[in-house]
């Protein structure tokens, strides 16, 4: 074998190791569905939040005309965001004293999803990767959302009775 | 010395017991009565109408709700918001307690409110219009 040969052979083979190293992580991930890295494409809600860990002031403010989502289900930058637009907040003025807005801010952003990588905010829970791909259409039946109880996937409690706690488990799901 | 720490130290603490206040708790009469001295300064003002608070607060003004779309046309029963179908109390005193009793919390509501209902402020004629219809209703 010349070194010519030896080289191109030594090539293969590193290439080889990498494919072999590399395809099984992909395998592995098979929530993969964006371009960033990690599942659901980098869009993944965080972990539920720890008893007692709230905020007064968030609890009473965000659960006025819908229920207060936890903080984990957005990343931080999608909350300062939403914080920051509150005077059309999806069609309505929910605007909050500049004191109230702060706090309420600085509780959102510190207890966002933790497990968010990709750099995208949406202003909407249900646009995020992690909420399409569990509620797609091999997970829930068309009839559910056209129930009257339902009214818009942003009615969590609707079938997450414990939704206001961060309690998305399976078990605890009650569909309508 | 230590006399003008003492001195320091009582303000402080009386200043921190100031602030640790909630906001002053107002009765709904208090609220009209702070409309009324607002409202006063416009030109023609001839006090507030019940009959005129009714109608504006079941008529729409331009957009795609009145109030009576989220407060229900009979403000001292339960109302529904008209987009999330979240339970609202009642808003007429005379069913909660809690209504017209906390004068940031009636601000904020009518900023909030008058701008989905009406796309602008209301006036203090306005509201204090509202305030005295509410007032009539009866639980």
């Amino acid at each position: 074998m010349s070194i010519y040969n030896r080289k191109i052979f030594q090539a293969i083979a590193v290439v080889l190791l990498a494919l072999g190293v590399a395809l099984p992580a992909v395998q592995a991930d098979d929530d993969r569905d964006g371009k960033y890295v990690g599942k659901y494409g980098g869009e993944n809600r965080g972990k539920p939040l720890q008893l007692g860990q709230t905020n007064s002031k968030f609890q009473q403010e965000c659960s006025a005309c819908h229920i207060a989502y936890v903080p984990g289900l957005l990343p931080a930058e999608s909350w300062r965001r939403i914080m920051a637009g509150l005077g059309k907040h999806f069609g309505s003025n929910a605007s909050l004293d500049a004191e109230d807005s702060k706090e309420i801010t600085a509780f959102l952003v510190s207890n966002a999803s933790n497990r968010w990588s990709a750099p995208t905010a949406p202003l909407q829970i249900t646009e995020a990767n992690w909420f399409r791909r569990k509620h797609g259409e091999r997970e829930i039946r068309s009839s559910i959302w056209k129930n009257p109880h339902v009214k818009s996937p942003s009615n969590c409690a609707a079938c997450h009775p414990q939704a206001e706690r961060g309690d998305f488990s399976e078990r605890n799901i009650r569909m309508p | 010395m230590s006399r003008v720490f003492h001195v320091s130290s009582l303000a402080l603490m009386a200043t921190l017991f100031l602030t640790a206040q909630p906001a002053v708790a107002e009765t709904p009469n208090e609220i009209q009565a702070a409309l009324k001295q607002e409202a006063a300064g416009a030109s023609g003002f001839q006090g507030f109408s019940a009959a005129r608070g009714e109608d504006f607060f079941k008529a729409k003004h331009g957009g795609e709700w009145s109030c009576a779309s989220c407060h229900s046309g009979n403000p001292a029963a339960p109302g529904k918001h008209a987009r999330t179908g979240k339970a609202i109390g009642p808003l007429a005193p005379s069913a909660n307690a809690e209504r017209f009793s906390n004068p940031k919390k009636v601000a904020k509501w009518f900023k909030r409110n008058c701008s989905d209902v009406l796309n602008r402020v209301c006036t203090p004629q306005e509201k204090g219009d509202v305030l005295a219809y509410l007032l009539t209703v009866k639980k």
